[in-house]
């Protein structure tokens, strides 16, 4: 699977489409950059006199690409997962560090702390354009195609 | 091991996962992680990647698929001991 691919297997679209290159990718881990263009609509009003990135969406590209694109990667040309929509976010503990601002682009590294049984948790830090880290922490998902468990009713 | 050591071994690693903390309280193995302790399933992964560790087996997918109640985990753990 190449980083083109994985991108384009991603479920999202603009304005929530939050990954536009893959650095590298392998088992273990995914290191991914994105752009942050100062017309990103949610600028106008976090907040309306200093634009700063909001700390939901720093977390949701440290998911896009930390999880979401390495969850991608690792589970290959399973075609059951490949369709619609392959992970759902189901824990995410982040500390922030330093204010993003619009204009910058943000790389993202991640390392696999386990994938099993559908669930990939992952150790994911985002730095910002001077390569100094804005925030950190742990993220979980997990596979919704393939449920382990038949929910009992 | 006896059954109430598995249990009482068990309490300590659903505790962090169990929303229910009485029905907890009151385990037997007849408690649905699910249905009773009302643990998730993403939670439910950890408790398994526990009770690999506390226990010292290895659980596969198949195993995972029938692990949804106290009694079933401690027979899947147990069968995974004896086979040692």
């Amino acid at each position: 699977m190449t980083t083109d691919s994985i991108i384009a297997s991603l479920p999202y679209a603009p304005p929530f489409l939050f990954v536009d290159r893959i650095h590298s990718v392998n088992q273990e881990g995914i290191e991914g950059s994105f752009y942050l263009d100062p017309e990103l609509d949610f600028f106008k009003g976090h907040f309306p006199h200093q634009a700063v990135t909001p700390g939901v969406i720093l977390t949701e590209i440290m998911a896009q690409i930390g999880l979401v694109c390495l969850g991608i990667y690792l589970n290959g040309d399973d075609a059951a997962v490949a369709a619609d929509f392959p992970f759902a976010l189901t824990a995410t503990e982040i500390a922030f560090y330093i204010p993003v601002y619009p204009g910058e682009r943000v790389r993202v590294s991640s390392t696999k702390i386990y994938f099993r049984f559908g669930k990939l948790k992952c150790k994911v830090q985002l730095y910002n354009q001077n390569d100094v880290l804005a925030c950190e922490g742990t993220l979980s998902g997990m596979c919704v195609n393939k449920p382990i468990w038949k929910e009992e009713s | 091991m006896e059954q109430q050591e598995y249990i009482d071994k068990l309490k300590p690693i659903l505790a962090p996962y169990a929303k229910d903390q009485e029905a907890l309280q009151r385990l037997t193995r007849d408690t649905s992680f699910i249905r009773d302790l009302k643990i998730n399933s993403a939670n439910l992964v950890d408790v398994v990647l526990d009770v690999e560790e506390a226990f010292d087996v290895e659980i596969d997918n198949e195993s995972m698929e029938k692990m949804l109640t106290v009694g079933a985990a401690i027979d899947i753990v147990q069968a995974k001991q004896d086979a040692r």
